[in-house]
């Protein structure tokens, strides 16, 4: 060694691994204007497809007449159900184990449902032949509430199912019913309640509402009749999946079809699941020959493609006197809409609801979910979180908030007496999860401690006095969140989608001059992959970050992976590529073992090389080996440097977090200011900590929304209410909140390098903080239960139920 | 998401485009910033044959400020409304109310002109010209005749404007006395779920005159006289400020939206007339 050798921290310096707050490399681009979406896709002779789409959402189809549409220059083909019918291809299967209309097949059931697709030379004939076809409807009565929807003599919306009395869940009690579907011990549940010393019980709605992510939904889809090979280009968040069902869809052999996610701007869940859209454009191109792209615009989104949430929750939550909580029982109704197309894995029909005891140490508890059919559109996907994971925390939230008041105690405190305690884990949850790890009670000292809770509380004190004696018309309120999430499905024995195990994949080829490549399972829509996974691999295999390309999204190149949603890249992926990265390693240790003359147990390693033990100056670098790999003959070693993993997480992760809201409500006027908001959230080992804190950002602004006013709105007969971003909510820059955020690191005993997930933290916490702020607002006036989205005049609505309009 | 096909014409000044409309009858509109119009034929709720675009037409983009009266082309871009310094010194009610206006994108190109002959009862504009009760020139076959902005407005999107005439231009007096323009809404870039212009005119204690106008609480903006008649001759104490906003009130008739129920919109509108008297005469 010498002066010019880089010592230990500058090595490590170098890699830009784990825990370093890398810039992203994908915002070059993206900050440019250089990406590359689907609707950038340009093919020669492409053609453009679109629906015609029913503008009722329950009625009888009479008849379609599609000449005049025909007849306009430029109109290629005006496909219907009675097309795709000999094909097989005028239904097809959900994920969720259902089957949905690809095209109206006689009758149509929600507004907005595909009824006919055109296609034409561009997306300007397209728009004028849409108009030009003519269908006949007659109108049905319609069901846009799913208690109603179960009544006996309800209308019965799905006459595809008659006289089937069981579904892919279990038995259907009712015309409308899709599924029940049970955890935990109900009778148990049941006497622990009824014995309690205290029961609180509320009725929590989590309305409907939308991904919307930027980019809308989009396909283009080619067809090259000479070589027989199908290429679809689309905005799939799971793009293996997509090549899998379109194979046995279409009956075309999976080698023959080539799936490729480009950029995707923004998925949240909306865009796991197979639309119409994506057949009819294969279907199309098969037809025609030539490329089709079908891209929604924002209406059709916000109608059409998937929904979420859309659940009322029932609750009955007991404790002793002092606040011990003893038993949790939920009952949800869910609106699954017109068709089941929740994206969940096979064996959980309401995902991970029964994660719905939260952070607590509740000894028993039961959850009952009823599916139910109504006139929306189908969906009920995870809007940025794992499977059902925000229903969940917003219900405990909910139901802690409603015991303290029944209580006449802090909730801050019923939260602390309540936890799971650090030496608890892992931790078997009443309702059949092993938690992996987590100290909350750390966390939460640390949130109330950085909110100043106490002064808080005082100062609200002190408001609630000043607003009696007519001082002011602002009331404060503190919205106290803790969550637990359940992420990274999953483990292959009970986490499937269609059969297909939930393990993802990560295949690192390092090149001759030691940079590298890797290709992954997942598909980033935003989340930085390119930026965090070469991060990890960084501190695998001792190459620079900035040396690594990861690639993701090309089923051709891409190993078998199931994509990107539910939080699970960092805790499936990101595994199989820690892991991947450590068989390199270990054959990258023969390699130096044989060229330093030693045997391999004499090597350790150190950053980016392997030493000699005990002789810090022979080593050999990575980059080294690599050459060596390619270059050198090694006995008993095959040339190259490549490994393949592919991960079964034997777990999910549990990321926590401390989410508290500081809110000013004008009674008045119901116009709300967030003073503060602190979000602490421990996701274990912090790969990025930037990339955290921007997930953070935008996923509480996701959660802003969503509590403050963002909703799918329906009229009594279906009609979309909030089909526009005028009144779908998305926040501006002026709207959004700043944020605090803070950390507490607990990594995952089961993770390669103990992460666990933190893209989805954000919304599943976020919510239940900003909703409970307004409740906590309120509750010296009385309030119990008020449903979101807390819009102004919801909130006026409030202030005026409880007399303060004097 | 796309417009029926429609004829693009760009006549370079008045004369020509009146011609425009006068040939082509109702099915010729006139395209300004395009930030209500094109919306509304990209849903193919405006099916508009023949579009005529003002934006070469240089002598509607003039302002003028002479002699107490202030005129502006009806191609000023609500933009230009907020960046001109000497009608942010005039009329410091106009900038105020332009800023609340959509978004700085929406700004840039939709102009006063338009989002005054828009006709939608939600356009800011409208209550703010009968607040400052101005006078809008509207250029037709025989030449140019003079409609006051109070007069204007007949019904949702139904205006005095004919089929062959354009708005050239907006007239009023620079204001006097203490002004504010109050709009609550749900985020940037939305509409009024209620708001209010007030012009208020003090002399030594006593109210001189008082203009009361609201937007989007009836089918048209609503300019009140009784609540203007309210205050004028008071001392603006909170009882008159009180008469002034019932006599407000009664003059407005909301509908049901996503914006709220009816209740709330009236309370709220109570609130917001209220608070923008109260700041008028602060500031007078
Ligand atoms: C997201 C968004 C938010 C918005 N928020 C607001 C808001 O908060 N407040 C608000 O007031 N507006 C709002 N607007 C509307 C915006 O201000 C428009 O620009 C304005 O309403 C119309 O002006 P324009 O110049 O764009 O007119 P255009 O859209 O070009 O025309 C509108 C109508 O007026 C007619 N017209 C235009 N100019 C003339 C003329 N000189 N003579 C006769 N007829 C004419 C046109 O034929 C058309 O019928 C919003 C728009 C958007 C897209």
């Amino acid at each position: 060694m010498n002066d010019q050798t880089p010592t230990r921290v500058e090595r490590s310096a170098k890699l830009k691994g784990l825990g370093v707050s890398r810039k992203r490399v994908e915002d070059v681009r993206f900050t440019q204007g250089k990406g590359n979406y689907v609707d950038d896709i340009k093919m020669p002779g492409m053609l453009f497809g679109d629906f015609v789409r029913s503008p009722y959402a329950h009625a009888r189809i009479k008849s379609i007449n599609i000449d005049a549409a025909m007849a306009l220059p430029g109109v290629i083909a005006v496909l219907t159900a009675k097309d795709l019918e000999p094909l097989g291809l005028h239904w097809m299967p959900t994920l969720a184990g259902d089957k949905q209309m690809v095209l109206a097949d006689g009758k149509v059931l929600f507004q907005g449902q595909e009824v006919a697709f055109v296609v034409a030379e561009n997306r300007y004939i397209n728009a004028d032949a849409i108009d030009l076809v003519e269908v006949e409807y007659e109108e049905l009565p319609v069901l846009t509430d799913a208690k109603v929807a179960m009544a006996p003599d309800a209308p019965v919306l799905r006459e595809d199912l008659a006289g089937q009395e069981s579904g892919a869940h279990g038995k259907r009690k009712h015309h409308n019913h899709i599924f029940l579907w049970e955890i935990g011990d109900e009778a148990a549940t049941d006497e622990v309640i009824a014995n309690a010393d205290v029961v609180a019980e509320e009725t929590v709605y989590y309305h409907r509402t939308h991904p919307c992510p930027l980019e809308t939904c989009g396909c283009v889809a080619s067809m090259d009749k000479v070589n027989g090979k199908l290429t679809l280009f689309g905005t799939f968040q799971a793009p293996h999946v997509v090549r899998t069902v379109a194979s046995l869809l279409s009956g075309i052999e999976e080698h023959n079809i080539r799936v490729v996610s480009p950029d995707i701007g923004g998925g949240f869940g909306n865009k796991v699941g197979v639309y119409p859209g994506y057949v009819c454009s294969i279907v199309a191109s098969i037809v025609t020959g030539r490329p089709v792209k079908w891209v929604e615009d924002r209406m059709d989104n916000l109608m059409a493609t998937a929904f979420a949430r859309d659940y009322w929750m029932k609750g009955r939550i007991s404790a002793t006197k002092d606040g011990r909580i003893t038993g949790l029982h939920c009952h949800v109704t869910a609106d699954h809409g017109a068709f089941d197309a929740c994206a969940d894995p096979t064996k959980f029909p309401a995902g991970f609801m029964s994660i719905c005891t939260g952070s607590y140490d509740i000894p028993v508890a039961y959850l009952g979910v009823d599916g139910v059919y109504t006139n929306k559109a189908p969906g009920g996907v995870s809007y940025r979180c794992s499977f059902r994971v925000t229903e969940a925390a917003y219900f405990i939230e909910r139901m802690i908030e409603v015991l303290a008041i029944k209580l006449n105690m802090d909730a801050a405190e019923l939260r602390r007496i309540n936890f799971i305690r650090k030496e608890q884990f892992p931790y078997d949850s009443a309702l059949g999860w092993e938690y992996d790890s987590g100290d909350y009670h750390t966390a939460w000292e640390k949130a109330l401690k950085a909110v100043d809770y106490d002064g808080l509380r005082k100062e609200q004190a002190e408001r609630v006095a000043a607003f009696k004696r007519g001082e002011t018309r602002k009331l404060l309120g503190v919205g106290l969140s803790f969550f637990t999430e359940i992420v990274g499905a999953g483990p292959v024995k009970n986490c499937d989608i269609l059969g297909m195990g939930m393990f993802d994949s990560c295949e690192i080829r390092i090149h001759p001059t030691g940079s590298a490549i890797a290709r992954l399972g997942t598909i980033s829509q935003g989340q930085g992959h390119a930026t965090t996974f070469a991060q990890i691999l960084a501190s695998e295999i001792g190459i620079s970050a900035d040396s690594i390309t990861i690639e993701e999204g090309d089923t051709d190149t891409a190993p078998y992976g199931l994509g990107t949603y539910g939080s699970r890249s960092t805790p499936v992926a990101g595994a199989a590529a820690a892991m991947a990265g450590r068989k390199i390693r270990a054959k990258a240790q023969m390699i130096a073992a044989y060229l330093l003359e030693v045997h391999d147990g004499d090597l350790e390693w150190d950053i980016d090389r392997f030493v000699v033990k005990g002789a810090p100056e022979q080593f050999k670098t990575m980059t080294e080996i690599a050459y060596a790999s390619y270059h050198q003959e090694i006995p008993g070693v095959e040339p190259g440097l490549e490994a393949v993993s592919y991960y079964d997480p034997p777990n999910m992760t549990y990321p926590f977090g401390a989410y508290i809201c500081v809110m000013e409500i004008d009674v008045d006027t119901g116009v709300h200011e967030i003073r503060h908001f602190y979000a602490l959230d421990d996701c274990g080992t912090r790969i990025n900590p930037m990339i955290i804190e921007g997930q953070v950002h935008g996923g509480a602004t996701e959660a802003y929304a969503i509590a403050m006013g963002q909703e799918l709105a329906y009229d009594e007969i279906g009609n979309v209410k909030t089909g526009t971003l005028m009144d779908f909510f998305l926040p501006t820059s002026w709207e959004t909140p700043t944020y605090t955020t803070d950390f507490t690191e607990t990594p995952s005993p089961h993770h390669p390098i103990g992460a666990k997930g933190v893209g989805e933290s954000p919304n599943v916490g976020g919510v239940p903080a900003f909703s409970n702020a307004v409740h906590d607002a309120f509750r010296p006036f009385g309030l119990k239960q008020s449903h979101m989205p807390h819009d102004q005049w919801r909130i006026w609505t409030i202030a005026n139920d409880l007399g303060l309009h004097g | 998401m796309i417009p029926s096909a429609f004829e693009y014409h760009r006549p370079a000044d008045v004369k020509s485009a009146v011609g425009i409309l006068q040939a082509q009858g109702d099915e010729a509109r006139v395209l300004a910033g395009g930030h209500s119009l094109i919306p509304m034929m990209k849903l193919r709720m405006a099916a508009v044959t023949h579009l005529v675009d003002l934006q070469d037409i240089a002598e509607l983009k003039a302002v003028s400020i002479a002699e107490g009266k202030v005129t502006i082309g009806a191609m000023v871009t609500q933009h230009m409304l907020i960046d001109n310094a000497r009608l942010a010194a005039s009329v410091p009610l106009l900038r105020e109310a332009a800023l609340q206006i959509a978004d700085p994108q929406v700004r840039y190109c939709g102009t006063i002109g338009g989002n005054i002959a828009n006709g939608d009862p939600a356009n800011d504009m409208p209550g703010l010209m009968q607040c400052l009760d101005a006078t809008l020139g509207l250029a037709g076959p025989n030449g140019t005749r003079n409609v006051k902005a109070r007069d204007f407005y007949e019904g949702a999107y139904v205006t005095a404007c004919e089929d062959d005439e354009l708005v050239v231009s907006v007239t009023f007096d620079v204001p006097k006395g203490g002004h504010a323009y109050e709009k609550q809404k749900r985020k940037i870039g939305d509409y009024a779920t209620a708001a209010c212009a007030a012009l208020i005119e003090m002399d030594g204690g006593t109210c001189r005159s008082a203009s009361i106008a609201m937007t989007n609480l009836s089918d048209t903006p609503i300019w009140s006289r009784s609540a203007g008649a309210a205050l004028t001759g008071t001392r603006c104490d909170t009882e008159d400020i009180a008469s002034a906003v019932t006599a407000a009130l009664a003059n407005i008739n909301p509908t049901e939206d996503n914006r709220g129920p009816v209740a709330f919109k009236m309370h709220v509108a109570g609130i917001v007339i209220k608070r923008a008297i109260t700041r008028a005469i602060a500031s007078a």
